[in-house]
């Protein structure tokens, strides 16, 4: 049986990283992961409502790339953001709170699982409109370059996002004006139902950031040490003065598109494939193989990251609910007059 | 059968009724539709007339208006109203504007369809309601099918009409069930009288219709017998239908769930000032959507929305 997408060959090289290190990112993937299996759980007993968009699978993404952030970096990202969310230190207990809509939460319960911003960690959201986010980077970054910031701006996407006018215009200006952006399209092959080779001529995503004379290469997605090395690579073009940047982030997102979907467009066993290269368990695999992780390690971290999932959900379940009364705040910004 | 089932059944009589039809938008093919609307079309019609889009509104809205000028029917799909937002150049820059500014020479007999409403958590950026800025276009007709006939039936008049036609289904009412008739129906033109009354006449569309007639059961349990007028078309507005509903009951609500400030709501009130002011015997009300993005928590998107117990608060304060 072929398959449309087949994963690549699971990375067994080894870890550059110490052991320290290592483990830390294991944790952060890990972490995600708890998190947003809890979030289906919270979703079926109608805690969390809407639209909840997961990210298993692709967290090695999130957390490669960020870990080569600073503080002072701009991110911005998309409705599938939990794992940016928390990989950028939004406590896990703020983000809880906010799939449960209560005022505890990031956004104070307005957004929701789709819209989480975190003004201190210079995290500007949690966009659902499809490649919403790329056109306001470009501005991100506008300001940083004229203000004479050093920050860079990374933005996430999705491969759908590519067939957006908004991707191409935000390349271009990007481009144009060699602004300081991180370009990161998770390339998960789907848009909702839609594969890849059925919304773009060009399967070649890197092709369309070259077509804009930007820097672009593609990374396995499934493997953290090359989502960090290309992002730490991309990074050092940028700051060599080569402009912005792009990385494809060859990926899978293992659950449906959001919480319902019969997920008639896409083989099971293409997902099978998939989760066999599961990004935690390959890892994790890695490290033992290289004594960087002992059985009471491995059995510290999951500990360690169901505990704060357990308490995340009492903060979010303890949380409050906005009066009625404050219907129509925030608006627009109060007067300091 | 439910509101999907009529429309499902409208577009598959449309397609296998005339070859020119062809349906496309995001996820229409393969996914069979964000809300099931076209599973199976793609087996049933092939890839030739169901045409799968890439994420690309303004590119693909734009190619529907081209196909429609080149001789096809297209039916362009857009997942939700937040959505069009992103093709609203070429509907409003291209579609609207082109039989008048080509003189007359060349119409553009395209249909849109869209997701609308609130309801359903879904937060800001996916609960719009923008019948009110599409209806300020001159140059298009925009329909709101809110019972299940109408959802059967105003798509072939739609597909038949020589300009472009905008219709706003509100995503609560897909699992709506209801009758319809096995002959076609052949109306897009004026408002209906959904419930008849003498004393107040409230005027709505689309996802509040179920609302008004809820608030107007209550209040008949009150003694007061409010008539439901069900607009069905924004745009043009049956002005005749509308009026004598007001001259009869001499008391009006217009209920809306855009936001209040510049809405239909308000050129509805507008229309009933210029027409009838001498015959009411209280000022106009209106309930609309509270102005304010729709927030995700379940309690406050409720209260930012049309509720029953507000229009019949709004009708009991008309009698003050
Ligand atoms: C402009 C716009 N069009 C359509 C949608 C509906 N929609 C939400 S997510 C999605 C798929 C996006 O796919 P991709 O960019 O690959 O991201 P993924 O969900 O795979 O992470 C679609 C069609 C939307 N939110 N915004
Ligand atoms: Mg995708």
């Amino acid at each position: 049986m072929t398959i449309d997408h087949p994963p690549p060959a699971p990375t067994t090289g080894p870890v550059p990283w110490e052991k320290s290190f290592a483990q830390k990112m294991l944790e952060q993937m890990l972490r995600i992961r708890r998190m947003e299996e809890k979030c289906a759980e919270l979703y079926g007993a109608g805690k969390i409502r809407g639209f909840l968009h997961l990210y298993i699978g692709e967290e090695a993404i999130a957390v490669g790339a960020l870990s080569c952030l600073t503080n002072d970096d701009n991110v911005v990202a998309t409705y599938r953001e939990h794992g940016q969310a928390l990989a950028r230190g939004i406590p896990m207990r703020a983000l809880m709170a906010e799939m449960y809509g209560k005022r505890e939460g990031c956004s104070r319960g307005r957004g929701g699982s789709m819209h989480l911003f975190d003004a201190e960690r210079r995290f500007f959201g949690g966009n659902a409109i499809v490649a919403g986010g790329l056109p306001l980077a470009v501005g991100l970054a506008l300001a940083a370059k004229r203000l004479g910031e050093a920050r860079v701006t990374a933005v996430f996407f999705g491969d759908g996002a590519v067939a957006e006018g908004a991707f191409h215009e935000a390349l271009n200006l990007a481009a144009l004006w060699r602004l300081p952006v991180l370009f990161c399209c998770e390339n998960n092959w789907y848009a909702m139902g839609t594969a890849l080779e059925r919304a773009q001529a060009e399967t070649d995503l890197a092709k369309k950031a070259s077509a804009y004379r930007i820097d672009a290469v593609a990374c396995d997605g499934m493997d953290v040490v090359a989502c960090r090395e290309a992002t730490e690579q991309a990074l050092a073009r940028l700051h060599a003065g080569r402009g912005p940047q792009f990385i494809e982030f060859r990926t899978y997102r293992f659950r449906a598109h959001s919480m319902f979907d019969a997920e008639l467009y896409r083989d099971k066993a293409e997902v099978e494939a998939w989760r066999a290269n599961d990004p935690i368990l390959t890892f994790a695999a890695r490290l033992r193989r290289e004594d960087k992780l002992s059985d009471a390690e491995w059995a510290a971290l999951e500990a360690a990251a169901e505990a704060e999932v357990a308490d995340a959900v009492a903060f979010a379940e303890t949380g409050t609910w906005e009066p009625v009364e404050d219907l129509l705040k925030d608006v627009y910004t109060p007067c300091h007059a | 059968m439910s509101y999907r089932e009529a429309m499902r059944a409208a577009m598959r009589e449309a397609l296998q009724n005339d070859a020119r039809v062809v349906l496309m938008g995001e996820d229409v093919g393969r996914y069979g539709g964000t809300y099931a609307f076209s599973k199976g079309f793609l087996a049933e019609f092939g890839s030739e007339r169901i045409l799968d889009t890439p994420l690309s509104e303004l590119g693909f809205v734009g190619a529907g208006i081209g196909a429609a000028l080149g001789g096809l029917r297209p039916i362009v799909e857009i997942m939700t109203v937040n959505f069009s937002l992103l093709a609203l150049d070429q509907i409003v820059n291209t579609a609207a504007l082109f039989r008048h500014m080509s003189g007359g020479q060349f119409s553009v007999p395209l249909v849109i369809r869209m997701a609308t409403g609130a309801g359903r958590q879904l937060a800001a950026q996916h609960s719009h309601s923008f019948e009110g800025l599409y209806a300020h276009i001159p140059g298009i007709k925009v329909l709101a099918p809110a019972t299940v006939q109408d959802a059967r039936w105003m798509l072939a008049p739609a597909l038949a009409d020589p300009d472009p036609v905008v219709i706003f289904e509100h995503a609560g009412l897909f699992n709506l069930e209801g009758e319809v008739t096995e002959a076609p129906e052949w109306d897009i033109a004026h408002a209906r009288v959904r419930r008849a009354g003498s004393d107040v006449a409230l005027i709505t569309y689309g996802g509040s219709l179920p609302k008004a007639l809820e608030a107007a059961e209550s209040l008949c349990r009150d003694g007061i017998e409010a008539e439901v007028l069900d607009l069905r078309v924004l745009r043009p507005l049956d002005e005749e239908t509308l009026i004598a509903s007001v001259r009869k009951c001499r008391r009006a609500v217009v209920i809306d769930e855009n936001w209040r400030s510049g809405s239909l709501a308000a050129e509805i009130m507008a229309r009933i000032m210029e027409r009838a002011f001498y015959e009411l015997d209280a000022p106009v009300a209106r309930v609309a959507s509270e102005e304010v993005p729709i927030p995700y928590p379940r309690h406050l998107e409720q209260a930012a929305l049309p509720q029953p117990e507000k229009i019949i608060a709004a009708v009991k304060g008309l009698y003050a």
